[in-house]
């Protein structure tokens, strides 16, 4: 009996599970930095299959900026308890109410994430973080390693990149320093929804066809909430949209959208002529290295 | 089942074009989207060019596109109906030959550029050396910038039989009947033969770069090979209905695991047979190279992370002491002497390095005993472990047989990033017991 070779989709899940368990077995302290967003909950998906029948062995962590949708948070909190999760929040607000953080003057709270999280991973003491960054979302992600060294400022040094050989990983780092992981590097974002509907995994409704009251701007249809509505000129229509991701409300974008089910999503995904970050992310558009800088300074 | 997935790797010399052509397989099928073209275009007119330039769609970072290079591996991802691909692109330059080590150790196919108005050039030698060293199953030599040369069947025949006793020397198969080496002349700036086939070059009878990407096996001999499977972690879920539940978690390296199966454990040497292979999905029937599973075994024995479950019949070697070839990528030379850490599967050991035995200067081919190992070299040394490891030839099982080694020193320095090497197990006729 010949046993068929594995189809992509396999292989991407194989992939993914060995480097959970590389890390369960060579890590103290880590960490899956979960948005409620549908490639971190990928990623606790993957960490499930990874250690099942036993728990996940890590807790969850969640940058919360403040400027969520509701939709995404209740979604959030009902995985963590269906699945017996430990959640940990850092709060964006507490940064900005103690004076460690300035409110930007375009409202925009993504690139605020990065000191409550370098803070949350020295007082916690995590020496290894997973995130859902997939190298098909941008130029400068698709140069990242699986397993990416962090110094003591959190920073990222293109340049100075470990060889990354088979499937060895060298997780070795000194104290203070942390190694950010990458489970889901190879996956794009056909895979992501692909594998989503195989195996049924439940994401919050918004990435899905719904009427909301959105404003125009910059080429983007954002929602009104505590980051400020329209202005000026821009007024709030009702359009019938959906999320391709999920980010800070102030600099995500809706798509216009009639997909309601997972195969319309699919087919719409597979015809689209933009990139997900390219049709939804503001903080992207900033310059040509948007997110080499974000990424230097020890942004996910 | 759905379309499979190959991963391939893309190497060359600077400036020969190798980020046009993945810009151009990208582009021509259509995996390049409406907003990146876009910035492409607007970063084109900004550096006054007349035609898109297609390497702006990898070349990511800063200093990439201010120095017009490629600086690390960039990971680039597309599909046709049969198949997906993951391509690692590799830089050119000399002092990153660890990103082209990076790149190509998972790849199940190499494309080694050369300009078609130099040929085979040193680069070239070193990268087929390093492709030849890592054991990549399939090399494609793309002969890029064939418009330059006018189409010149001459002097395109010419490079391929260069390359051919190349690649013959480097142990590659150039036997016609197999595509273990295969070579096609592309333009990437014009589209020659990289999607579509050309009707410049009537004389060329092969696939196109797509077509023959589209066609090779997805898998290397690993599939065919014996049983191993390097333990990651145990997994004991402790709760009252599965209280003696201990399953060994990894990802077959090689072979084919089913129920009932014999295997060893190494290297403590323990005989046992499969009792189930689980995922989370529910137990499998057979699980092939490359699945990762959770093995339950029929007897109670003494079992770890960085263990090998083995086919019995077919066991690994086990031993503390043994010569391999390196790929020194540290800026700090090898000593003879040198006391590192060597990570093999999922154990990490110490290792003293013995004597030098001899390095391979990648120009000639020719092989001379040295000193030292510096960066970029290639050599073969005596190592001596603080565990016996089970390990296969690298030819066979690269995931039994590859390693890396450690430097525990610069490993707890701030800020220097600790140094790794590469390292790939030896023919078996050069071990010593």
């Amino acid at each position: 009996m010949s046993v068929p070779v594995l189809d992509a989709l396999d292989s991407l899940e194989s992939e993914a599970i060995h480097v959970f368990r590389e890390v369960a077995g060579e890590f103290d302290r880590p960490v899956i930095l979960f948005s409620g967003g549908k490639d971190s909950t990928l990623l606790v998906h993957l960490a499930v299959k990874a250690f099942a029948p036993a728990p996940v062995p890590f807790p969850l962590l969640h940058i919360d900026t403040g400027h969520n949708y509701p939709e995404v948070i209740e979604f959030r909190d009902a995985i963590v308890a269906r699945l017996g999760l430990r959640l940990e929040v850092a709060h964006v607000q507490d940064w900005i109410d103690d004076g460690r953080l300035t409110e930007r003057a375009d409202g925009t709270r993504n690139p605020l994430q990065t000191v409550p999280l370098l803070d949350s991973i020295v007082e916690k003491r995590f020496d290894a973080v997973f995130g859902g960054g997939r190298r098909d979302e941008e130029r400068a992600r698709a140069k990242e390693r699986v397993m990416s060294l962090r110094d003591a400022f959190g920073r990222w040094d293109p340049r100075k990149q470990r060889p990354e050989l088979w499937n060895l990983y060298n997780g070795r780092h000194a104290a203070g320093e942390h190694v950010r992981v990458f489970p889901i590097s190879n996956w794009t974002e056909l895979d992501v929804w692909r594998y989503i509907q195989r195996e049924g995994i439940a994401l919050p409704s918004i990435y899905y066809s719904h009427q909301r009251e959105v404003f125009r701007r910059d080429g983007m249809w954002l929602a009104e909430g505590p980051w400020g509505g329209p202005r000026g000129n821009e007024s709030l229509e009702l359009r019938t949209v959906r999320y391709r991701t999920v980010g800070d409300g102030s600099c995500t974008g809706a798509v216009e959208s009639t997909a309601t089910t997972l195969d319309e999503v699919i087919a719409e995904v597979t015809a689209s002529r933009l990139t997900e970050r390219g049709a939804t992310r503001a903080d992207d558009r900033l310059s040509e290295a948007a997110m080499e800088d974000r990424k230097r300074e020890g942004y996910f | 089942m759905g379309r499979d997935l190959l991963r391939f790797a893309t190497a060359g010399s600077v400036d020969d074009g190798k980020s046009t052509l993945v810009g151009r397989l990208l582009y021509d099928t259509k995996s390049v989207l409406a907003d990146q073209i876009e910035a492409v275009q607007r970063a084109s007119v900004d550096k006054g060019l007349a035609t898109p330039d297609l390497s702006l769609l990898v070349d990511g970072l800063r200093a990439e596109r201010e120095q017009g290079i490629t600086i690390d591996v960039a990971y680039r991802y597309f599909g046709t109906p049969t198949r997906e691909f993951v391509l690692a692109d590799t830089p050119g330059h000399v002092q990153y030959t660890r990103n082209t080590v990076t790149g190509a150790s998972t790849a199940e196919l190499a494309v080694l550029l050369v300009d078609a108005r130099h040929g085979v050039v040193e680069q070239t030698r070193r990268h087929a050396a390093v492709l030849a060293l890592l054991r990549v199953p399939r090399l494609v030599l793309a002969i890029n910038k064939i418009d330059l040369v006018d189409y010149d069947q001459g002097v395109l025949e010419a490079i391929g039989k260069d390359f051919a006793g190349l690649a013959r020397s480097l142990g590659f198969s150039t036997d016609s009947g197999d595509d273990a080496v295969v070579t096609i002349p592309v333009s990437a700036l014009v589209g020659d033969n990289v999607v579509e086939r050309s009707p410049r070059t009537p004389w060329y009878e092969g696939p196109t770069l797509l077509g023959h990407l589209e066609s090779v096996p997805v898998t290397g001999p690993e599939v065919d090979a014996p049983f191993r499977l390097p333990v990651q972690y145990v997994i004991r879920p402790r709760t009252e209905e599965l209280h003696d539940y201990r399953g060994y978690a990894g990802q077959v390296a090689s072979g084919t695991v089913r129920p009932g199966d014999e295997v060893v454990v190494l290297p403590g040497g323990h005989r046992t047979t499969v009792a189930s292979v689980e995922t989370a999905d529910g137990p499998l029937e057979a699980a092939a190279a490359g699945r990762s599973v959770t093995v339950l075994l029929a007897d109670d024995i003494d079992l770890s992370r960085g263990d090998v479950i083995a086919a019995a019949g077919a066991p690994p070697r086990v031993t503390d002491d043994f010569d391999a070839t390196l790929c020194w990528l540290s800026e700090k030379p090898l000593h003879p002497g040198a006391r590192l850490l060597l990570k093999h599967g999922t154990r990490t050991t110490q290792v003293i390095v013995g004597e030098l035995r001899d390095r391979l200067d990648t120009d000639t081919l020719a092989l001379s005993v040295p000193k030292t190992l510096a960066i970029n070299d290639i050599g073969r040394v005596a190592l001596r472990t603080a565990d016996p490891l089970p390990v296969d030839d690298y030819a066979d099982i690269r995931a039994t047989g590859g390693f890396l080694l450690i430097d525990p020193q610069s490993g707890c320095a701030v800020p220097a990033a600790p140094q790794v090497l590469a390292g790939v197990d030896d023919v078996p006729s050069t071990w010593i017991t």
